[in-house]
């Protein structure tokens, strides 16, 4: 399992994808906004948490598909099917290694981003820790996705189909629990949430999502 | 090793919802090399597939010892930006073993060992895919056409490491259509191609049920 | 009677219910139902809306837009049924592998869509006249959007898949997954739109409104609605159960070629 982990890391180093392109794209977007909604810094402010949090859910969305489809077509898969590791810790460890590739450094960058978005004050720890948070579930659900599709010719569109909804609690809860601390009020319950969706996603999903792969190999 | 035997009965495998051998029986001891035959489209490779556990049959039995099978599918499973020597130790430290030295020396890689895959010819990535073999101490290898774009060198490699894993005690199941040189019983598939009359009966309860 | 001989007996009353997931059965008995079925469901919906529309009194304060209600309603109520019932049918599938069942999940689909689509738009059109908006983020109208959403990707996962098995095995664990995921994204638009954002300032919750005079039309109107969805979905069952027999058939030539 560690061995997969330092492979999916090591490839997607090698391959310079992972890592640069959701960045860039995570830059672009957060640029994009002001062009769209003008510069004026108190609208950028009121704006900033649910933008970063748009942003990164986006640039992790970019990756999803990579998670198994080229294991899916130079036939790892099927390898990996027949090795000693069990179908759910595949999935969860690639969900991992998409999370460790992708979202921590959008994790680590939306701070830095906030700054272009005029992000009040307490607002850069707390779009940090929300996303920290966050993060693991966007991975995970987006395996879950990359699972379904994973056997298709074009999946892509399909699978931003049927991911974004899944993805829209944590979307929600993430944004929110940003939000109320920097206006100042209390953000338990929504933090609370996440960290629950997080969690239940990484306990369960991992099987379904195994569900979903052996349907797609056989 | 441990003793290995691999058993089928009475089995029925299909592809795509279509069933395409039906009623195999036979048996795979160690030690032993068994040849399947059959025309293109036959449905070794699904057969294959079934036995080593990406499918499940249609019908009938198949008995092996846990974790026991080897799958060498058409495609290698190899990373173009990973280097000979650490596609092979992915997959070795994956099994749970260390050393890739054998396998290197087996298959004639150790001096392509830190070059990327991509960089490799179609048989040197062949090679490469049959070294695997080797790496994960599986004992019963279930292989489908091995030695598609091997030299004759390259095959001679390839009976070689098939005839020192059944004298290890281990066994081989191999799809192909050119003379390995190698002992073994052939196995054709042909005559268990499906009836289309009695064929779909088989399929699910669903589909008789309408036609 | 001993005990071992009465669990065989109910074990038998069981499989008498599961012989009607039987294809052969379902067409049988869905063909001989569906005349009947029909005829019902046109009368119950024909009562409710001629009933609603034109013999309950105008509100006060909601004028003639709140006849609209006899249609609003109902098809919000049968939009999540649908999705109710295809989880449970997608159960059954992943289970006992019936196919009626999965095929009657696939065939309801659409047709909670367009329940869905429906709520929205009647929605739409009666909040203009009351509250001046044609869509407001109340939790209540957010919720049926991701329903909506949820819908479409089902039914584009269903369509993107060619092996029907395959296909009804992926959208069975989708709908499973899609509805917790469903039932959070409920709470948490609940939870977005009344925290300290500000409150939803136009009540757009109407049964709290209704009195007995629209009560009574209202249920019947609900009561027709499920009866179409469920004439719908035999019906487009009937479809899918004769679409896979031409595969079937198509398939046995094609092997008969070989």
């Amino acid at each position: 399992m560690i061995a997969l982990l330092a492979r999916d890391i090591r490839l997607a180093l090698r391959a310079g994808g992972g890592f640069g392109l959701g960045l860039a794209f995570f830059l672009i977007v957060v640029t994009l906004v002001p062009f769209g909604v003008g510069p004026e810094s108190d609208i950028l402010t009121r704006i900033a948490p649910g933008i970063l949090w748009i942003g990164a859910l986006l640039a992790c969305l970019l990756s999803l598909d990579r998670i198994f489809q080229l294991d899916f077509e130079d036939g790892s898969l099927d390898l990996l099917a027949t090795a000693p590791i069990p179908m759910e810790g595949i999935v969860a460890v690639k969900a991992l290694a998409h999370w460790i590739t992708t979202g921590l450094p959008l994790v680590i960058a939306a701070p830095l981003l906030g700054v272009l978005m005029n992000l009040a004050q307490p607002g850069h720890g707390w779009i940090f820790v929300t996303l920290l948070i966050g993060t693991p579930a966007l991975s995970m659900i987006g395996a879950f996705g990359a699972a379904l599709t994973v056997g298709l010719k074009r999946g892509g569109l399909l699978l931003s189909l049927l991911v974004l909804p899944l993805y829209m609690p944590t979307l929600i809860f993430g944004a929110e629990a940003a939000t109320r601390a920097i206006d100042g009020f209390d953000n338990t319950t929504p933090l609370m949430m996440l960290a629950g969706i997080t969690l239940a996603s990484v306990a369960l999903l991992p099987f379904a999502a195994a569900a979903a792969l052996r349907i797609n190999l056989r | 090793m441990t003793q290995v035997e691999l058993d089928v009965r009475n089995l029925s495998v299909a592809r795509g919802g279509v069933p395409v051998l039906e009623g195999l029986s036979f048996t795979l001891k160690a030690g032993e090399v068994l040849v399947l035959r059959g025309p293109n489209g036959s449905g070794k490779t699904t057969l294959l597939r079934t036995l080593a556990g990406l499918q499940p049959p249609l019908a009938g039995e198949i008995s092996q010892p846990p974790e026991a099978i080897a799958y060498g599918a058409h495609a290698d499973g190899l990373k173009a930006t990973l280097s000979v020597a650490e596609n092979l130790a992915f997959w070795a430290a994956v099994h749970g073993l260390r050393d890739i030295g054998p396998a290197l020396d087996h298959f004639n890689l150790r001096s392509l060992a830190s070059r990327a895959a991509q960089n490799l010819s179609a048989g040197q990535k062949r090679r490469l895919g049959l070294a695997r073999l080797l790496v994960t101490g599986r004992p019963i290898w279930l292989l489908d056409e091995p030695t598609v774009s091997l030299d004759a060198a390259s095959v001679g490699l390839f009976a070689d490491a098939v005839r020192a894993h059944v004298a290890d005690g281990g066994a081989a199941l191999i799809a192909t259509h050119i003379d390995l040189g190698l002992e073994a019983r052939v196995f054709d598939v042909t005559p268990f191609k499906p009836d289309p009359e009695t064929g779909l009966r088989t399929r699910s309860a669903f589909d008789e049920a309408l036609t | 009677m001993s005990a071992p001989n009465r669990t065989r007996q109910a074990r038998d009353n069981i499989n008498w219910l599961w012989e009607w997931a039987n294809p052969v059965k379902f067409m049988w008995f869905s063909g001989l139902v569906l005349p009947w079925l029909a005829g019902l469901t046109a009368l119950v919906m024909a009562t409710s809306l001629i009933w609603g529309f034109f013999f309950t009194p105008e509100a006060v304060n909601f004028g003639t837009s709140v006849k609209i209600l006899y249609v609003h309603v109902p098809s919000a109520t049968v939009a999540i049924s649908a999705w109710f019932m295809m989880v449970v049918a997608s159960v059954i599938w992943l289970i006992r592998r019936h196919h009626v069942s999965a095929l009657a999940a696939k065939a309801a689909a659409p047709v909670g869509t367009v329940m869905t689509l429906i709520a929205l738009a009647t929605g739409a059109l009666w909040g203009q006249p009351m509250w001046g908006t044609w869509w407001a983020w109340d939790p209540r109208l957010t919720s049926f959007l991701i329903l909506f959403l949820f819908y479409l990707g089902y039914m584009a996962l269903w369509a993107a898949i060619e092996d029907p098995d395959t296909a009804a095995d992926l959208t069975s664990v989708l709908a499973i997954v899609g509805s917790v995921f469903a039932v959070l994204s409920r709470y948490a638009v609940n939870f977005w739109n009344q925290g300290l954002h500000q409150g939803a300032s136009l009540s757009l919750d109407k049964e709290e409104n209704v009195a007995d005079t629209y009560w009574i039309p209202l249920v019947i109107g609900i009561a027709g609605f499920m009866l179409f969805f469920i004439t719908l979905v035999f019906i487009r069952t009937r479809t899918e159960i004769r679409l896979r027999r031409v595969h079937a058939l198509e398939l046995r030539e094609r092997m008969a070629d070989a």
